[in-house]
């Protein structure tokens, strides 16, 4: 309990983190930088970047929302809202046309599983960034 | 934009190596603790995925 309260007393105080979550939701990373962590930003940002670009040339699909049985509703919306955590990127891909049509094949489905990490991977960058900008993590 | 075609090893190495970086950058405190975390965490993915492709062929007969 002393520890604890030695803790909060050590830790920075807490900044506004609604700029940096959603500046590292649009941007992976971008979240990072904005709390002057550039080489951690720009790691996530490439490794983010990376396999994005990867599953759009493997020709993987974007989700999109359907509701059905559980494991359907499961499967596309919760692919949907993988593919939405990508930001700018899944905002891109969408705007500029590149979305491709759902095919068989492993890589296509490769691709497919890439774009949904790709945007699963941003997530977990978003909470490291929140939990820095709350003072949780230095 | 290009097309790619990879193996199963290809992009399961692929996938593992990002994921690593990710799970190596966010989760420790420190860059060295970070360098060993993300090393490990490739060698796990590795070894699964070396693992379970035995899994498959053996059970395959």
């Amino acid at each position: 309990m002393v520890t604890n309260a030695k803790a909060q007393a050590a830790a920075p105080p807490a900044r506004g983190w609604y700029g940096v979550v959603l500046l590292g939701w649009l941007v992976p990373g971008g979240g990072h930088f904005l709390l002057k962590r550039p080489g951690r930003g720009a790691l996530l940002l490439a490794s983010v970047a990376i396999m994005f670009l990867l599953g759009l040339m493997m020709r993987g699909t974007m989700f999109q929302p359907q509701t059905g049985d559980v494991l359907t509703t499961i499967i596309y919306c919760g692919g949907f809202l993988g593919d939405l955590a990508s930001g700018l990127f899944y905002l891109l891909t969408v705007w500029l046309g590149y979305a491709q049509p759902d095919m068989a094949g492993h890589v296509h489905d490769y691709g497919t599983k890439f774009l949904v990490a790709a945007g699963l991977l941003n997530v977990l960058a978003m909470v490291d960034a929140y939990e820095i900008a709350t003072g949780e993590k230095e | 934009m290009p097309k790619m075609n990879l193996s199963h090893f290809e992009a399961a190495i692929l996938f593992a190596l990002f994921s690593s970086v990710v799970l190596g950058v966010i989760t420790k405190r420190t860059d060295a603790d970070r360098l060993r975390y993300g090393v490990r965490c490739f060698a796990y993915f590795v070894a699964a995925l070396i693992g379970l492709g035995w899994l498959m062929k053996l059970g395959h007969g």
